[in-house]
């Protein structure tokens, strides 16, 4: 299984899924930062509406992804955090760096369009 | 009746597998949405722990109770190098294998209780509980 990415327009979209590996993760940012680089995507949009665990490993894989993108010229926009994944996030320790979060995709896509 | 399930940790997959059961054993004991995703993370922080340190062990997840509160029990146990400085190790950012240094004291807050033994060669047994309100 891998993790799917989506491009529209000039964004692309990914959509984690529940039962992501760490290696998963590791490949799927690899993939993301190459799928940049061809798409030359103005705006990269990561789904986490039905991820239910974000750990440790999971919070630094969407951090450094962030960055790398962000030293691509890319914004990351990360959507969908559920409510108990917010406030395991906060009480493990976690920080969000260089990400924009929003509700859901949809926002996601309109910040996007405005930050461009 | 008390339910008792070990998860053998030795590829990544299994750190899926344990925090997937421990959500199930949680929810079935009538845990909340969030108690059941500090659950499911903890359980995540101390199978990778083994995965990546030991580098394989057991989680074991149970069902307790005490003084007629129910709660929920995860043992996680491996043969592998110990810990040289438990304090060290549970202190934010320090990590010796260039992570986040967040897994233990992170768990250690997700948790009500939290217990840690470990001898160099021998191996670790961190034993974590969350009880029902």
């Amino acid at each position: 299984m891998t993790v799917p990415i989506i491009k529209l327009g000039s964004y692309l979209i990914v959509t984690f899924q529940n039962e992501l590996t760490d290696d998963m993760a590791v490949e799927a940012q690899d993939k993301i930062l190459n799928r940049i680089r061809e798409t030359e995507a103005k705006g990269l949009l990561i789904d986490l509406s039905v991820i239910d665990v974000v750990d440790s490993f999971l919070g630094r894989v969407l951090n450094d992804t962030a960055m790398m993108a962000r030293l691509m010229g890319t914004q990351t926009v990360v959507a969908g955090i559920q409510p108990a994944v917010a406030v395991t996030f906060m009480e493990l320790g976690l920080k969000m760096k260089n990400i924009s979060t929003v509700l859901d995709i949809e926002q996601g896509l309109d910040l996007l369009k405005s930050l461009e | 009746m008390s339910i008792s399930i070990s998860v053998d940790i030795s590829t990544e997959n299994d750190i899926v597998t344990a925090r997937q059961k421990g959500r199930f054993l949680a929810k079935e004991l009538g845990f909340s949405i969030v108690d059941q995703c500090r659950i499911a993370t903890g359980i995540s922080e101390l199978a990778r722990n083994i995965f990546l340190y030991a580098p394989t062990g057991k989680i074991i997840i149970s069902s307790i109770v005490k003084n007629s509160r129910q709660g929920i029990a995860i043992v996680a146990e491996d043969n592998g190098p110990g810990i040289s400085d438990i304090k060290l190790a549970l202190l934010d950012g320090f990590s010796t294998s260039n992570g986040l240094g967040m897994g233990l004291p992170g768990c250690q807050r997700l948790m009500d209780e939290f217990e840690i033994k470990s001898e160099l060669d021998i191996g670790t047994k961190i034993v974590i509980k969350k009880w029902l309100d």
